[in-house]
């Protein structure tokens, strides 16, 4: 069984249709990346995966249940991580209540888990030093990374993310990267990444390319040819 | 020495009243971004249920303990105006988040109703209507809602109800049999009556300070230190903060933004009402009690800074201080001998409606050159 089954989803900003019919799977332990150019819809099909928009027709099947009519912080609890593009780190909280919220997926939430679990300061060493401080002081490399132990923290079973490395320094890009394969390896979950760092794209298992709103190729990434490539990501 | 000391002790008891009724709204519409017009008249239910508290302590078997209503009676005020405020926020304002205008207009028409509604129905009555809500919410609350069948679930909704609609009866019944003052309709204002350790006041170098004042700051001082204990030590108070920063990411991170706003509304609804009990002890309680206040709310919030807990209580202590250097002219005592026209103008503004004349026209003045107030905040709005 997949994790992740999204079928023949439509949704429209307003009157515009923005995705038209995607299908995609992505099942546990694996990562999946999503590529395309700017403006095909790669950030719309994470956030209607979330729920914050809401898909006018199709189906989204999470671990063998149909999610479509619960809200975000249901399918949160349900075991999906989101980490947005921007990364959304909560301004004036600090780091350690930032990683805090990340627990309120848990069952129980906050009132029955109260300690961050240390294996976030192995993945994100840095992350410890800056407990104290506030979330919206930290640089972009640093948010991004508070970002990512934060999802982790709800222990989810699929994890979105988008466009982790954009803007980001290229040694914390590699810190990144590392981090995530190892969960993977580490937890079995499954990762849908929205990504336009070729090397990054390299280290998923399948592909997803899409264009005006739909998925027109797919595979496995170590048959991404050079010309789908050039076709589809921004380089 | 004994002139400052008066003034700073009057200030301080203006401001605390000015304080404590705007807390309530330095949350709904600091925190939240709604406009409640309604705030004043949440108060004036928070005065009537102290009104109502203090008759049921005259029944035989709690008289002996009236002296204590008055404790009672704030979490009594609390409890029923965070139900109407939970009420209010589920039934109109959650529909119009984002839409300041509506709003202001929706929840002016609800203090409309509110003021009618005192008038018009006997107090028994309408203790029994909050009566009745509160056990529904109550049993809402406690009832299991995974483990039963859709049949099942709504067989309990309906006959929880039921049983809160009988209690709530029962107590209005009670009530109005055993207080024939709360069995009509009045619209004329009631009086609260002090208990006997809360009249007089004691000397202290030649100042009376007057017993009720000091309860009141007292109350006040309580009331801004649970808040800000609620806001930054508990869970809920993380929550809260998470979902005012950034609503839709909170939501993604597991939240549920639509509890905290309830929760919100009522903790701030909850505080008008306390205010309610502060305004009680001060003078006669009527259907338009609120409508004195509701004015001053916005000015101490807007002046502050919206969203700032600090700017708050710092406005509303030197809005107390200002008003009292004002209001009884102090000025021309410190200074006797100041020129005749001054003097005069001086005198003039002292009285207290034209003291605060000047202080808003001061207020409006200072909002020219900072139009978000002492402390302002960067975006901390609900959106729609």
């Amino acid at each position: 069984m997949n994790l992740l089954e999204v079928q023949n989803l439509n949704t429209y900003y307003g009157e515009s249709h923005i995705l038209r019919g995607v299908d995609l799977t992505v099942n546990s332990g694996e990562m999946v990346c999503l590529i395309g150019r700017n403006g095909v819809g790669k950030t719309t099909l994470l956030k209607s995966i979330i729920g914050l928009l809401t898909p006018r027709d199709g189906e989204i099947i999470f671990d063998g249940r149909s999610i479509q009519r619960i809200s975000p912080h249901e399918r949160a609890r349900s075991g999906i991580a989101y980490v947005p593009q921007g990364r959304e780190i909560i301004p004036y909280l600090t780091v350690e209540e930032n990683l805090l919220l990340g627990m309120e997926a848990l069952p129980g939430g906050l009132n029955k888990n109260k300690k961050i679990g240390s294996f976030i300061y192995d993945l994100f060493p840095i992350l410890k030093q800056f407990l104290a401080r506030k979330g919206g002081d930290l640089s972009g490399g640093q948010q991004q990374q508070l970002a990512i132990a934060r999802a982790l923290l709800g222990k989810p079973k699929l994890l979105l993310l988008d466009e982790p490395t954009e803007g980001i320094q290229p040694n914390i890009v590699q810190d990144i990267e590392s981090a995530v394969r190892q969960i993977i390896v580490q937890t079995g979950i499954g990762v849908l990444l929205v990504e336009q760092h070729l090397h990054f794209v390299r280290k998923s298992d399948r592909y997803y390319a899409m264009q005006r709103g739909g998925i027109v190729s797919s595979g496995q990434t170590n048959q991404l040819s050079k010309a789908v490539v050039e076709k589809f990501l921004s380089v | 020495m004994q002139l400052i000391l008066e003034s700073l002790f009057n200030g301080l008891a203006i401001g605390s009243v000015l304080l404590i009724a705007a807390l309530g709204l330095a949350i709904v519409f600091g925190l939240m971004g709604v406009i409640n017009l309604a705030h004043g008249e949440l108060m004036m239910l928070g005065a009537y249920s102290t009104y109502v508290t203090q008759l049921i302590f005259k029944l035989t078997p709690l008289k002996q303990f009236y002296n204590s209503y008055v404790i009672v009676s704030l979490v009594v005020a609390f409890v029923v105006t965070a139900v109407v405020g939970i009420v209010l926020e589920r039934s109109i304002i959650k529909r119009l988040y984002g839409r300041p205008l509506e709003t202001l207009l929706a929840t002016w028409g609800v203090s409309l109703i509110l003021q009618q509604f005192v008038r018009s129905v006997p107090l028994a009555y309408a203790s029994g209507l909050i009566c009745t809500i509160l056990i529904g919410l109550i049993f809402h609350i406690i009832l299991p809602k995974n483990s039963l069948t859709y049949s099942q679930a709504r067989i309990a909704k309906v006959s929880s109800w039921v049983f809160s609609i009988l209690l709530g009866l029962l107590s209005a019944n009670w009530l109005s049999s055993s207080i024939s003052k709360l069995g009509r309709a009045s619209a004329r204002n009631v009086d609260v009556t002090a208990p006997s350790w809360m009249r007089g006041g004691f000397d202290l170098w030649n100042i009376t300070f007057p017993v009720t004042r000091i309860v009141i700051i007292v109350i006040t001082i309580i009331a801004v230190f649970s808040v800000t204990w609620f806001l930054k030590q508990s869970v809920w108070g993380m929550r809260i903060r998470a979902v005012t920063q950034n609503r839709s990411m909170s939501e993604c991170l597991g939240i549920s933004t639509e509890t905290v706003d309830v929760l919100t509304f009522g903790i701030g609804s909850g505080l008008a009402g306390i205010a309610g009990v502060a305004v009680s002890l001060l003078g006669s309680v009527g259907p338009n009690v609120g409508g004195n206040y509701i004015v001053g709310c916005f000015m101490v919030v807007v002046l502050g800074g919206v969203g700032n807990l600090l700017g708050t209580i710092i406005a509303s202590f030197s809005i107390g201080i200002m008003t009292d250097l004002i209001g009884a002219g102090r000025l021309l005592t410190i200074w006797p001998d100041m020129p005749a026209p001054l003097a005069t103008t001086v005198d003039f503004f002292a009285t207290t409606s034209m003291a605060r004349v000047l202080i808003f026209a001061l207020i409006v003045a200072f909002l020219q050159f900072r139009p978000s107030g002492l402390f302002p905040q960067k975006g901390r709005m609900v959106e729609g």
